[in-house]
């Protein structure tokens, strides 16, 4: 048995901070999609403490291989086209973790995600960033940093947004935020509703619990 | 239905005699038997039983020797003590499917009217048909609810029909390089290996046994054409380029110049030894016959309603007679059924035939599947 607190459950990575945040904003025994499960640590971490029923999506086959040897239930596939085959309100919640700004057609996928799931737990690494804004401006360049470390022509992260951008977003597409995580340097900052213009400036990734209006 | 005896011992190849079966065609068959082997023990629960269907020329032989040709089963890969399916732990069954020549009633076994065997009087079966004479075995083993059925290929086709008909006896389902229904290029290599037979003078309208000849020409260019099938080119390059056979330079005939030439031929003459012709044509119709889909209005999703199966779907990159895109169409369906599913596409360049070789990652993922389900399903590990 693995200790839940330590790496190797897929717990409190100085990368993925944002894993355990969701993990306590989901609720126990119920019914769990994750989109882009990468090797499935997320699953992993809310089976063992939460006792969810989860299921996986997962575009990369190696992560798709070592989530299924590791006994989660994932299939091979791609958020932007296979959402489409999940039935209505399949899952209590569905998941989405720093996948966002990686897909074709972001807002089809919260919107085919809004279908099948009841509640949504969305993260994004930031691009209101201070740092992104003054590398922009002083530099003249794409951004380089530490959540996002690839150069413009070989990012996978073809739809970054600010914390405004995708609450905006949410807007369009009526759902609601019902509450917000910033990070900023590993840090966690629990607000209400949206995230402030302090925080959009201050936070490097926002993790968002999001409802159907 | 009359009672089911079984008169071998366990570990061996053993019959069940006098049941009776309705089939797909609207014909009854009277008295079925079937041959089956099974490995391992069935603990008190009855919890711990995997089904194993075969393929195609397949037989009850997974594990172990192969009483028949002395020779090793055909998925000592996978199927033993100590191995990925644990013969220590799991109870193990393996059945001849029916139409088969492995010792289930088929086209070689003698009518009921005493005069002699079928031959082509025999009827046309499905894989449904397999499965339910599976059922009754199941049934006569006491067992409610198998722990797991898997298959490759033909052994797949069975695994989904066993999750779509019987889905409640079935607790996980690991149907590998499979598809729900049968492709039009797959009934195509069929027809091409049923026509070689057909047209093979000793064929003699399907009672070759009559005079004692058998179609062996005819059934090894069926075997030559679906073995192609079996395999990838890649695979084909690696092994035999264009190497010449036992000689420096062709010979301008049309002899076996080529290695792959001699080496398909070898296969070919290898087979009718050990498999019989008029099954070889009962069983590829019965996979022609496969649509899991048309049973249901057209609607894949519909035969996974309500499916409480966990299913491993498995494919291979370089599979080319049941593709990736046949495995995606069916984790598609079982999604939007709400199923329990797990799906990997294996990489491997050794074409169909990879799921009965040595392939890590396959191995890797029907364990770690297996374990999940065992502890899903309260198995000790």
């Amino acid at each position: 048995m693995i200790d839940p607190k330590s790496k190797a459950a897929g717990n409190l990575d100085g990368d993925r901070i944002d894993l355990q945040l969701i993990a306590d904003r989901v609720a126990p025994n119920s019914k769990v999609l994750d989109i882009g499960c990468g090797d499935g640590a997320l699953l992993e971490l809310l089976a063992r403490q939460r006792g969810i029923d989860g299921r996986g999506l997962e575009l990369s086959q190696s992560g798709v291989n070592k989530c299924v040897a590791r006994g989660l239930s994932v299939v091979q596939g791609n958020a932007d086209t296979d959402l489409s085959y999940y039935p209505d309100n399949g899952f209590d919640t569905v998941i989405l973790s720093q996948t966002l700004q990686a897909t074709q057609r972001p807002h089809d996928v919260l919107r085919e995600m809004a279908r099948i799931g009841k509640r949504l737990i969305v993260s994004i690494p930031n691009f209101g960033h201070w740092r992104v804004r003054l590398d922009l401006l002083l530099n003249g360049r794409m951004p380089v940093t530490g959540a996002l470390t690839a150069s413009w022509y070989e990012t996978a992260n073809i739809h970054l947004c600010t914390l405004k951008d995708f609450t905006t977003l949410c807007d369009v597409l009526d759902l609601q935020v019902e509450s917000c995580i910033t990070l900023s340097n590993g840090k966690a900052r629990r607000l209400k509703g949206r995230p402030t213009r302090r925080a959009n400036l201050l936070a490097d990734q926002g993790v968002f619990v999001l409802r159907r209006n | 239905m009359s009672a089911i005896k079984v008169d071998g011992d366990e570990g061996q190849t053993v019959r069940l005699e006098r049941a009776a079966l309705q089939l797909d065609c609207g014909a009854t068959l009277d008295h079925v038997e079937l041959a089956y082997r099974t490995y391992g023990t069935l603990n008190k629960d009855k919890s711990n039983a995997i089904l194993i269907c075969h393929a195609l020329t397949g037989d009850q032989h997974p594990a172990g020797i192969n009483p028949l040709t002395d020779k090793e089963g055909w998925w000592t890969q996978v199927v033993g003590p100590g191995s990925i399916i644990d013969t220590d732990k799991y109870f193990v069954i393996c059945s001849n499917v029916l139409g088969g020549c492995g010792g289930s009633t088929g086209p070689q076994s003698d009518k009921p009217d005493g005069s002699g065997p079928y031959g082509l009087d025999f009827p046309v079966i499905t894989i449904a048909d397999m499965v339910r004479a599976q059922n009754l075995l199941i049934d006569h083993l006491g067992i409610e609810t198998l722990f797991c059925v898997l298959g490759g290929s033909m052994g797949g086709m069975q695994v989904l029909q066993w999750a779509a008909a019987h889905g409640e006896r079935v607790f996980s389902a690991v149907p590998i390089a499979t598809s729900a229904r049968h492709s039009s290029q797959n009934i195509a290599f069929h027809e091409v290996g049923r026509q070689a037979i057909l047209a093979d003078a000793d064929f003699e309208g399907g009672r070759y046994f009559d005079s004692g000849n058998r179609p062996r020409k005819g059934l090894a260019v069926a075997r030559m054409a679906a073995h192609i099938t079996y395999l990838s080119e890649a695979a084909l390059q690696r092994k035999f380029g264009r190497n010449l056979q036992d000689r420096d330079e062709v010979t301008y005939g049309f002899d076996a110049d080529f290695q792959i030439e001699s080496y398909l031929r070898h296969q070919g003459m290898s087979f009718v030894e050990r498999f019989d012709a008029n099954s070889y044509l009962y069983i590829t119709r019965a996979m022609d016959y496969f649509d899991i889909a048309a049973e249901n209005g057209g609607n894949l999703a519909a035969a996974f309603k309500d499916s409480e199966t966990r299913f491993c779907v498995m494919s291979f990159t370089s599979d080319w007679l049941f593709p990736t895109s046949e495995s995606i169409t069916l984790v598609r369906a079982l999604n939007a059924a709400g199923a329990n599913v797990s799906f990997v596409e294996i990489e491997s360049d050794k074409g169909h035939d990879a799921f009965l070789l040595d392939e890590p990652e396959m191995h890797a993922t029907l364990s770690g599947f297996l374990a999940s389900a065992a502890a899903a399903r309260g198995l000790a590990s």
